[in-house]
C-alpha cells in the first residue's frame, strides 16, 4: 500500500472514512461541551479568566468550572456574569447581597480581590445591582494556566490558524 | 520504528493524562480535611452613623479580630480568602449580607492573626432601617486551592446592636 499520498492521486474511500473520522471527533467534542452545559446548568460551563483582577487568586490564562442552580446567590461566592449589553463575562466575587422578603429577588454586588473598587462602575447605565438574570454561573472549581493557549488565539488569530492548518495536514497526511 | 512524531503524541497524552489525575486527587483529598479553627471579633467603636444624602443608612466602624486559620490550609491550597459579613433582616428584606472587611492569606505561617482596623467596605443598607437593629457578624472563608475545587466555610460569631440614632458627624 501506498504510505504516502500523492494529491493527484486521491482515492474515493479512503478520503471518504477519514472525513468521517474527523465529524465523529468534531461531533464528540461537541456532544461532551453540550452535555456538560446541561450538567452544570450554564450556558458556558467553563471560562478563562482574561484579567487579573481576581489575583492572587485567579490569573490570567486559568481557568474555572463554573455550576448554576436555583440556590440562592450568598456573599462570598466567586460569580461570573454579564453586564447588560457587554459580551465579555466578568469574574468577580460577591460583597454584599440583600434579598427580598417579597420576591426572593437578590441584589448583588461584586468586586474583584485585587481592584480597589467595587464593580459599580462596571455595570450598564445607572444600575446599581446585579441580579440573577445576569449570572452566568458560580465558579466551583479552578485549573491553573490551561486558558492560557485560548487567551493566545484570540489575541494573536495568526497562531489560531497556524494551528488550524497544522492539524488539518496532520489529518490529510496520516494513515489512519 | 515509530516516528518522533507518535513518541512525541504518546508522551504528551500520558502526562496529560498524570496532570489530571494528580489534580483530582489533590482536590480529592482536600475533602477530607476537617477545619477547626477559632475567631473572635469585637466592634470597637462605630465611627460614623448617618442616612446618606440618597437616603440610605451608612455606618463605618473600627473592628478588632483575631483568628486562626491554620486548619484550613492543606498542600493543595493556595490562598484563603477570608471575610467578615454583617448579616442582618429587615421587613423588606429577609437576608442582608454586606461583606466589611476582607483579607487574603497566602501562607499557612500566616494564618493566625490579630487586627485592628476600621472597616474597609461601610455597612450601607436599603433603606432606613438600620437603627437600633441588630446585627449579626459572620466570618466567611473561601479555600483556593492550587488546582481543583473551591471550598467555602462560615462561622458566626458575635452579634452587636447599632445605637438607636445616628451619631453625630466625624
Amino acid at each position: 500500500m501506498d504510505r504516502i499520498k500523492f494529491l493527484g492521486d486521491v482515492k474515493i474511500r479512503p478520503t471518504l472514512i477519514q472525513l468521517l473520522n474527523l465529524g465523529m471527533i468534531i461531533c464528540s467534542a461537541l456532544m461532551i461541551w453540550k452535555g456538560l452545559m446541561c450538567i452544570t446548568g450554564c450556558e458556558s460551563p467553563v471560562v478563562v479568566v482574561l484579567t487579573g483582577s481576581m489575583e492572587p487568586g485567579f490569573k490570567r490564562g486559568d481557568i474555572l468550572f463554573l455550576h448554576m442552580n436555583k440556590e440562592p446567590i450568598r456573599a462570598g461566592e466567586i460569580v461570573v456574569y454579564n453586564v447588560d449589553g457587554r459580551d465579555i463575562p466578568i469574574v468577580h466575587r460577591v460583597i454584599k447581597a440583600h434579598e427580598r422578603r417579597d420576591t426572593g429577588e437578590i441584589d448583588i454586588l461584586t468586586k474583584g480581590d485585587n481592584n480597589q473598587v467595587d464593580d459599580i462602575t462596571l455595570y450598564s447605565g445607572g444600575q446599581l445591582w446585579l441580579n440573577l438574570h445576569h449570572i452566568i454561573g458560580r465558579a466551583i472549581g479552578y485549573l491553573p494556566y490551561v486558558g492560557y493557549l485560548t487567551i493566545i488565539m484570540t489575541e494573536m488569530p495568526i497562531v489560531k490558524y497556524l494551528l488550524i492548518g497544522v492539524l488539518a495536514l496532520l489529518v490529510i497526511t496520516s494513515e489512519e | 520504528m515509530h516516528s518522533a512524531v507518535q513518541r512525541a503524541n504518546t508522551v504528551a497524552t500520558i502526562a496529560a493524562i498524570l496532570l489530571a489525575t494528580i489534580c483530582a486527587a489533590a482536590s480529592f483529598l482536600d475533602a477530607f480535611n476537617s477545619p477547626s479553627l477559632q475567631a473572635h471579633v469585637q466592634v470597637v467603636k462605630i465611627n460614623r452613623f448617618r442616612r446618606q444624602l440618597d437616603g440610605n443608612d451608612e455606618v463605618k466602624m473600627t473592628l478588632k479580630m483575631s483568628m486562626d486559620l491554620t486548619s484550613l490550609f492543606t498542600w493543595n491550597t493556595k490562598q484563603v480568602f477570608v471575610f467578615l459579613a454583617a448579616e442582618y433582616e429587615t421587613d423588606t428584606n429577609s437576608l442582608n449580607q454586606v461583606s466589611l472587611w476582607d483579607h487574603i492569606v497566602q501562607e499557612k505561617e500566616r494564618a493566625s492573626f490579630q487586627v485592628k482596623v476600621p472597616t474597609k467596605y461601610p455597612l450601607i443598607d436599603q433603606g432606613t432601617n438600620l437603627r437600633g437593629k441588630k446585627v449579626g457578624l459572620v466570618l466567611h472563608w473561601h479555600i483556593m486551592p492550587i488546582s481543583g475545587r473551591m471550598i467555602q466555610g462560615k462561622m458566626p460569631l458575635s452579634n452587636f446592636s447599632l445605637p438607636d440614632s445616628y451619631t453625630t458627624r466625624s
